[in-house]
């Protein structure tokens, strides 16, 4: 394959991932939780990185999942304990990033990762990591995301129904013996894995914008949760490639690209939508 | 002169009449109920009188000119769910929120504001409780402190949502006490009651209201079974108590 | 050592000037952010900060230089717009507020990054520093950017005093202050603006990514010491100074650590100790009074 080719394959994966978790927390209303977990990344990693000394796949995942719970769990402590919900978010992740900063720029050297690659990620030269599996030649991070689109969407396929039933009433799905809190914390942890496959290729904090974009689109057009993940993937495909392009052609940051192009493309869906769309809402306005 | 007067007054909710047409005129120094089913649009006349919902048309005066909020002749008590009970401040400092409007822009409460404050709180029994945060008041106590507020407001005309409702029977003692004792002073109280039973008892003026004005007018003539079966419909069928009384 | 290092540098000028700088910009977050916090709208503060930073883009590129003032011109108009757009788009479509804030934080953000590389590619050698402006480096700040930031700060300080009785009320009971004849509407407008204006000269010290903690952590600290909002404002004020001069402090040491994270990590300090030890409702308190609590308004209600 081309490298741009694996470039634009990996920001696709990225997109897919992100466009499958974020559908579920736009309906569960915790979007700002996603948010607060990308930040804590940062010091997941830089942490894992200290203790197990390798920036290698397996251990940054585990890193990630385990400061992703730790996140969660911190806030809904705080939560609680009195805090309100907005603040105990707030105090958290900005916390723990900035301690993750901190730490950076302390081992930056014996780090191989600065702050800017942290940001914003470093997709224009992923293809240049590569490694060999199962015979063929793959840049490592695409193979992860590989893995992990996988892993989510096996995920979403075989909790699908119980996932839907908490995220639509946590009452409800109490009655009828789910485990809530656990599907909580497994939708967490998706996110976390989410974010840190994605952190090479787009960076903390725009990781969000592939999270919660794609899906405040399709929220937009559908009421079905299952269309829903179906063009909140499209959404997120159609970012990633226009925002590779859009950089290609104006010479920008790549993963700044993609998230400016989510926003477009929210804009018209905003605009445009036939459902909930301003126009619509303005046009029915004028006929009543 | 009426204490209040509503013209033509219609309220929509996303393009849905909440209210219609509503007509009416409350006569000064009366102690009033606003009756009616739930979803009649009680609390909506009320917010739409004193301008917190948009008002699809209608006009308000009250004592005889056009309301606004810069008169500062109408004292409001909200439901007591509207505010935030973990808001860092106690009893005294939310009676004292009653006076901002005379205390004017940028000035601190003085020694007379605070004295009325205090008093207010006497007259409602609450003088123990001045430095209490509002969260660790128990439900009666809250709304003791709401009436305070209005009270020292001064105002002429005081519209009240649901002031009754969650208290203990001492509160409610001690509001309608306070209820007849404005009115003595020539106030007028008009109040969303939801609890028929008192009606005839508290109130000499009661306003029917379901969507619309069904009948406003002293209680006696107003609270009769013909009137509250057209307002509440069918739901009035479990309910029959009111009629036991009026016959009494 | 470190010790020396501080008395020494407490004697330079102008350690001096960006040291009183942070902490006028702690004080007037710790107030304005007081209000934030109980407004609810904490993570907005969040929002504003990211969205600033596509403003400074703009304005660099349409002046060409760095000038301090123009820069927070640009940050507050995106910051506004921000603000502006979450209400927008909640008002008008089913998307949720933290949603709203969430996209438009990342949108913006993202913008922000795709100028700032467009900058950073154009002039080389003229890159200017924008980066900073990402983690906050309070050492960085010239005299001209300190007098600025120190006179809007303490312009915000003196607004938030002279409101503090309006906002209080507007806070607490909005429906009860449109009662009372006070201008609903101009006031939410002022606090947003002030709001945003905090974010934005705090952006250079603190980051656009850490600047919503100096609004948030002071805030909530000061809530477990206090029960009355004139206490909480003082107190909130108190620690998001100190925080701003120890972080301003410790990054002046050693250079290369930016103040951001370490302003940051102060409050959080805070926080912790207030969260734990705190007068009201703190875990000390919790654990203690609880019972007592308890019994007491159950008699009081019989």
């Amino acid at each position: 394959m081309t490298y741009e080719g694996w470039i634009l394959l990996t920001a696709c994966l990225v997109g897919i991932s992100c466009g499958t978790v974020g559908c579920f927390l736009i309906i569960r209303r915790m979007t700002m939780l996603a948010d607060a977990i990308s930040h804590s990344v940062l010091l997941g990693i830089v942490l894992t990185f200290l203790i197990a000394n390798s920036l290698d796949g397996m251990y940054m995942l585990i890193g990630a999942a385990v400061i992703g719970f730790v996140t969660t769990f911190a806030i809904q402590s705080l939560h609680q304990a009195g805090v309100q919900e907005d603040a105990s978010i707030g105090i958290v992740f900005t916390t723990f990033f900035a301690i993750g900063v901190i730490l950076l720029s302390l081992f930056a050297k014996d780090v191989h990762l600065d702050v800017e690659h942290a940001l914003m990620g470093e997709i224009a030269f992923l293809p240049l990591n590569t490694h060999t599996l199962f015979g063929f030649e793959i840049p490592k991070a695409t193979s992860m995301l590989l893995a992990i689109t996988a892993f989510t969407l096996v995920v979403i396929l075989l909790f699908y129904k119980e996932l839907k039933i908490t995220s639509f009433d946590a009452a409800l799905a109490l009655t009828l013996g789910l485990p809530v809190t656990l599907i909580h914390y497994l939708l967490m942890g998706l996110v976390s894995i989410t974010a840190v496959g994605s952190f090479d290729a787009v960076g903390a904090i725009l990781v969000v914008s592939m999270l919660v974009v794609p899906g405040v689109c399709a929220y937009l057009l559908t009421d079905r949760l299952s269309l829903m993940l179906l063009y909140s993937c499209i959404f997120g495909i159609a970012s990633a490639v226009f925002g590779y392009y859009g950089a290609a052609w104006l010479d920008v940051s790549i993963s700044g690209a993609m998230s400016t192009a989510g926003g477009i493309l929210f804009l018209f869906t905003w605009i445009f939508s036939p459902r909930y769309g301003l126009l619509q809402r303005l046009t029915s306005a004028v006929s009543t | 002169m009426h204490a209040l007067e509503v013209k033509d007054l219609q309220v929509a909710y996303d393009k849905k009449a909440v209210l219609e047409h509503v007509n009416l005129t409350i006569p000064k120094g009366s102690l009033t109920a606003i009756v009616g089913p739930n979803g009649a649009g009680k609390s909506t006349l009320m917010k739409a009188i004193l301008g917190m919902l948009k008002r699809s048309s209608g006009h308000i005066s009250v004592l005889g000119k056009p309301y606004s909020p810069k008169n500062r002749n109408v004292g409001y008590v909200p439901q007591r769910g509207s505010v935030d009970w973990d808001f860092p401040t106690n009893s005294l400092d939310v009676i004292l929120m009653g006076r901002y409007a005379h205390i004017g822009w940028f000035k601190r409460p003085s020694k007379q504001d605070v004295t009325l404050a205090k008093e207010a709180l006497q007259k409602l029994g609450m003088e123990a409780y001045a430095n209490r945060q509002i969260r660790q008041l128990s439900g009666g106590q809250q709304q003791r402190v709401f009436l305070a507020r209005a009270l020292v407001q001064d105002a002429d005309v005081y519209l009240m949502d649901e002031p009754f409702v969650g208290v203990d029977a001492k509160t409610e003692n001690a509001i309608i006490d306070l209820l007849r004792e404005l009115q003595q002073k020539g106030k007028t109280v008009i109040v969303v009651h939801h609890d028929l039973q008192t009606v005839p008892e508290y109130f000499d003026h009661t306003l029917l209201l379901n969507r619309t004005v069904i009948a406003n007018g002293p209680t006696e003539l107003v609270f009769t079974k013909d009137l509250l079966q057209k307002t509440y419909g069918g739901a009035l069928a479990f309910f029959t108590a009111p009629d036991d009384r009026i016959s009494g | 050592m470190i010790q020396d290092l501080v008395d020494s540098l407490l004697y330079q000028p102008n350690t001096q000037w960006v040291v009183l700088s942070t902490m006028l910009l702690g004080i007037a977050s710790g107030v304005l952010g007081c209000f934030a916090l109980l407004k609810k709208q904490s993570l907005i503060g969040d929002a504003v900060a990211h969205a600033a930073l596509p403003g400074i883009c703009i304005a660099y590129l349409l002046t060409g230089e760095k000038q301090l003032l123009v820069l927070l011109l640009g940050a507050t108009a995106t910051g506004l717009l921000a603000t502006y757009l979450i209400q927008l788009i909640t008002a008008t479509t089913r998307i949720k507020k933290d949603a709203a804030i969430c996209m438009v934080l990342s949108v913006f953000f993202g913008t922000g990054i795709v100028l700032l590389s467009r900058i950073t590619q154009q002039a080389e050698g003229n890159k200017s520093g924008l980066d900073h402006f990402i983690f906050g480096q309070a050492a960085a700040m010239t005299r001209h950017d300190v007098y600025t930031m120190a006179g809007v700060a303490a312009g915000l300080i003196f607004i938030s005093c002279l409101l503090f009785k309006e906002w209080k009320l507007l806070i607490f009971d909005t429906d009860f202050a449109r009662n009372s004849g006070l201008p609903i509407g101009l006031l939410e407008t002022l606090f947003s603006t002030l709001l945003v204006m905090t974010v934005v000269i705090g952006i250079q010290a603190v980051g656009v990514i850490l600047m919503a903690a100096l609004l948030i952590i002071p805030a909530i600290s000061a809530r477990f010491w206090t029960d009355r909002l004139g206490w909480m404002v003082v107190i909130s004020g108190a620690i998001g100074a100190a925080s701003g001069v120890a972080g301003a402090l410790i990054s002046t040491i050693r250079t290369g650590l930016a103040t951001g994270p370490l302003i940051v990590v102060t409050a959080a300090s805070f926080f912790a100790v207030s969260f734990i030890f705190g007068r009201k409702r703190s875990l000390v308190q919790k654990l203690t009074a609880h019972r007592i609590h308890t019994e007491r308004v159950k008699e009081e209600s019989v």
